[in-house]
């Protein structure tokens, strides 16, 4: 395998403008001859399929869910960036990409980048022209607000939902070209496979969650859309039915993977509370605008927060980086909460949060203002945690929220499996080693309403894919092997539930390829790992048939494929001996104990090629260069 | 602080083209600070180790954003807890001991599936007769080209919220959509984007919805208790007036 990221010629700011005139394209006419398969229903997996089909092709698009419109993407809730400039504060489509790049800690490819600032403008109009009811000011005109990271305020929003207004958007957009046939949607079912014929991927393979039946579909080209590996951990703020198994299955298929180890745990959410636990609720990071983060300077401090007066707290973030205060990016924020918690200054009952105080902006801009910008995130708060945050500070303490690795794109996002493509978080591109507050919405618009619709065009005018029929072999032995490997799961009948090995698991990684890594600790995951997933076999217990809807098989194949993929994120993180981004290397700290990256030996993706299970995968280097952000160590002070 | 409750359910249970009934479970331990989701999974353990076979239920984000969760609690939709999903209901509103019946919601439209899991599809099908604004991607202009009042923008997004977890519907002793077709109606009634297209958005919305075997409307006001997001009544009115209006003045 040979990467070629394929990044035009030219300067940053002119090489998707060149890229677009040098594309080849399809004919209208011709366009209806090509039919893709989209996989994911999310922000990408939609505006994807409404805008290859406003051009004429030919979409059929699948989700697991009952309806396009659940995709997690409805649950982000602060906002979405683009460099309008409309506060006049100085932004730019450059300074967005430079903050980006910056914020990414310098692991994501510059000309990705550079396009996704430049599309992100385009995505506000068209969301506007939608009648997306985003925040206005008095005057009538789009309101904005800051976020992590940043030190311009470009986020748009609609309340604390934004995410779900930009869906149900897109899916305004999907149902329009379903209505007029030029998508054809299928819901409640599961792609299990992709199919590779002549090495291009040519079709799917689909499990109907309600009768249990396969089915086969081909197509010219396949697009996932099928967001982030978060759920490895168990808990995490992603839905519960959120999986890597079609980017497993294509990982497995050819693709390669990039940067698996790449997590971002964001800094605000409800604390862990108990063993029942099935997910962790994000609190959304614009929180951090008017919240003060603090916890007691003395160890061990049981006195509830009222009664700790101003100069036994300590604001962490405000003391140790000025400039930025409780707006440093994500990776900082949540680092520094897991350093005081360790340190013993954790507060709560578990020891593991700090205080999010609101107190001060309540008392600067009056309580109705505070509830007018954050009365449904706090409504959110006190309904799970049964605490009023506008008399009690907010306790909050880091989790797995999103994932940047994912699969290997080139400028075109198609993954090195000619004909597959891969959008939104599935793909590793766009944000680095972090992703910065209010950039997955912008990315997962930008890939499916603007950069998709142009790149596949390229790829389906160069090549004369012959038809070949779904009773080809190739579709006959994936269908062979993903009823095979239901049967197996059914037929172990064992003593244990999928959900405990599931927990296992993702304890075992949230221990050990969390926030923190060490070489020792790595090493003692990919020991740990083969094991749970041997007993896995061995002792799972997944009642029902394969002929049903069946809740209990739709999860253990996910967590069996958990189980695979869980090695290999593990194997990239004990590779990459440097701190970077979301994640922090215990080997390679500044003698502060800041995270120390080290550009001479990892300025680079990772990319992991399939070798078989039995074997090693071959880790591929793509080189990072940095033309126009010059690589520096990142300050926030 | 939170404490252990038991708990006695009684539980829909029923397979794909078959009668259903009710089943007797225990629900022993469950910590108040649970979810109401949370203590199903807790129960569905215990059914999985014992050789049985899982309670069915729908849920994905368990944030109460998705509209995935929604059953009949002790006859409630989401249980009797205002403005709240199924998912964001808290073990702490129910009492030790308790009996709690489970049912799916139950609407003519709303075809059971299995167990708790009921065929909401036919919401999906009325947005596809106008749900939207019809605009390619690439047709729009400046996004600040056209202010719009705050309280307008306000007003569309207190509308838009809905989630279509058809709670409404399943509310309503008519069976009836109009909650969550007024919702999506008023969402671009109240904004110059949804303009163009309003008249034939309200004509195509109500016929499907009336084709699929919603009920009528005959204000009873249920809907408006149900509905997590606390969507107004007052958008049903609307929806008629946008109806009226759109049938007296439609040239088809």
């Amino acid at each position: 395998m040979k990467l070629d990221a394929k990044i035009p010629e030219g300067p940053m700011a002119e090489k998707w403008t060149n890229h677009k005139f040098k594309v080849k394209l399809v004919n209208p006419a011709n366009k209806r001859k090509h039919k893709v398969i989209v996989v994911g229903s999310g922000l990408a997996g939609a505006s994807a399929s409404a805008t290859m089909s406003e051009l004429g092709y030919k979409v059929d698009c699948f989700t697991y869910s009952d309806s396009p419109r659940r995709a997690h993407s409805i649950a982000a809730q602060g906002g979405i960036n683009a460099a309008k400039n409309y506060p006049n504060d100085g932004d730019s489509v450059f300074r967005l990409f430079y903050d980006t790049v910056k914020g990414g800690d310098f692991r994501s490819r510059e000309a990705n980048v550079h396009r996704l600032a430049e599309c992100s403008n385009l995505i506000i109009d068209h969301c506007v022209a939608q009648g997306i009811p985003f925040a206005r000011e008095y005057g009538g005109h789009l309101d904005n607000r800051s976020f992590g990271g940043a030190q311009v305020s470009r986020t748009f929003y609609a309340r604390g939902q934004t995410g779900q207004q930009l869906l149900l958007g897109a899916y305004g957009a999907l149902s329009k070209e379903i209505k007029k046939g030029g998508v054809t949607m299928y819901t409640r079912e599961e792609v299990i496979d992709i199919v590779v014929i002549d090495g291009v991927a040519r079709g799917i393979i689909s499990r109907n969650l309600v009768t249990g039946e396969l089915s086969r579909h081909e197509a010219d080209a396949v697009v996932l859309a099928t967001g982030g590996y978060g759920n490895v951990f168990f808990l995490s703020t992603n839905a519960m039915n959120c999986n890597a198994s079609a980017a497993w299955r294509a990982y497995k298929k050819g693709a390669a993977f990039a940067n698996p180890c790449y997590t971002q745990i964001h800094p605000t959410c409800i604390p862990v509370h108990g063993e029942y636990q099935s997910k962790l609720t994000l609190m959304s990071e614009s929180l951090r605008n008017d919240g003060r983060i603090w916890v007691p300077k003395a160890k061990d401090d049981q006195r509830p927060a009222n009664q700790i007066p101003e100069d036994e707290r300590d604001y962490y973030l405000e003391r140790k980086y000025p400039a930025f205060g409780n707006l440093v990016p994500r990776d900082l924020a949540s680092r520094n909460a897991k350093m005081v918690c360790d340190e013993g200054r954790g507060v709560g009952p578990t020891g593991n949060a700090v205080y999010l105080d609101f107190a001060e902006a309540i008392e600067r801009l009056g309580r109705d203002n505070i509830e007018a910008k954050y009365g449904n995130l706090f409504e959110m708060y006190n309904r799970i945690t049964d605490e009023d945050p506008y008399t009690t500070p907010m306790m909050i303490y880091p989790a797995v929220h999103y994932t940047m690795g994912g699969l290997w794109v080139d400028y075109n996002l198609m993954t090195s499996l000619p004909g597959l493509y891969a959008i939104g978080e599935c793909n590793f591109s766009d944000h680095g080693a972090n992703r910065l507050g209010a950039s997955a919405l912008m990315q997962g618009l930008a890939d499916g309403y603007f950069v998709i619709p142009n790149t596949i065009n390229d790829y389906l005018a160069s090549n004369n894919l012959p038809t070949v029929g779904t009773d080809h072999e190739a579709f006959a032995e994936a269908e062979k092997a993903a009823q095979d490997k239901l049967d197996k799961l059914l037929a172990v009948n064992g003593n244990r539930t999928v959900d405990d090995f599931h927990k296992e698991l993702g304890h075992l990684l949230w221990e050990n390829c969390g926030m923190a890594r060490s070489e020792k600790g790595l090493k003692e995951a990919l020991e740990k790992i083969p094991k749970i997933r041997e007993e896995f076999w061995k002792n799972v217990n997944v009642p029902g048939s394969a002929d049903d809807l069946n809740q209990a098989l739709e999860k253990a194949n996910r967590v069996a494929d958990f189980m695979e993929f869980a090695e290999l994120m593990v194997k990239d993180a004990l590779e990459r001996a440097e701190s970077c981004g979301g994640h922090f290397r215990e080997e390679s700290q500044t003698e502060e104990g800041e995270a120390l990256r080290k550009d001479d030996e990892f300025c680079y993706v990772g990319a992991w090629e399939f070798q078989g299970l039995e074997n090693e995968p071959v880790l591929h280097k793509e080189a990072l260069e940095f033309e126009e952000v010059k690589l520096s160590q990142r300050s926030y002070k | 602080m939170s404490e252990k409750i038991n708990l006695k359910l009684k539980v829909w249970r029923q397979n794909r083209g078959e009668a259903g009934r009710f089943e007797d479970y225990e629900a022993n331990g469950i910590d108040t600070d649970a979810s109401f989701l949370e203590m199903l999974d807790v129960v569905n353990e215990e059914i999985t180790l014992g050789g049985g076979e899982p309670i069915a239920f729908e849920h994905d984000c368990r944030e109460g954003i998705c509209g995935c969760c929604g059953s009949l609690v002790n006859g409630k939709t989401h249980g009797s807890h205002e403005r709240t999903t199924l998912c964001q209901l808290h073990m702490r509103h129910f009492k030790d001991g308790e009996t709690v019946v489970i049912e799916p919601f139950r609407a003519t439209a709303f075809p059971v599936i299995k167990d708790l899991i009921v065929d909401r599809s036919g919401l999906d099908q009325i947005i596809a007769e106008g749900g939207y604004v019809s605009v390619k991607t690439g047709n729009a202009p400046e996004a600040s080209t056209t202010p719009i009042k705050k309280e307008m923008a306000e007003a569309s997004m207190d509308a838009a919220q809905c989630i279509g977890c058809g709670a409404c519907v399943a509310a309503c002793p008519n069976g009836a959509a109009m909650l969550f077709t007024a919702a999506k109606v008023s969402q671009y009634a109240l904004l110059p984007q949804g303009h163009p297209e309003r008249t034939q958005r309200v004509l195509g919305m109500v016929n499907k919805m009336d084709e699929l075997g919603f009920g009528n409307c005959s204000n009873e006001y249920e809907c408006a208790v149900a509905c997590p997001k606390g969507i107004d009544v007052k958008n049903i009115a609307r929806l008629n007036r946008e109806f009226v209006k759109a049938s007296l003045t439609s040239e088809k």
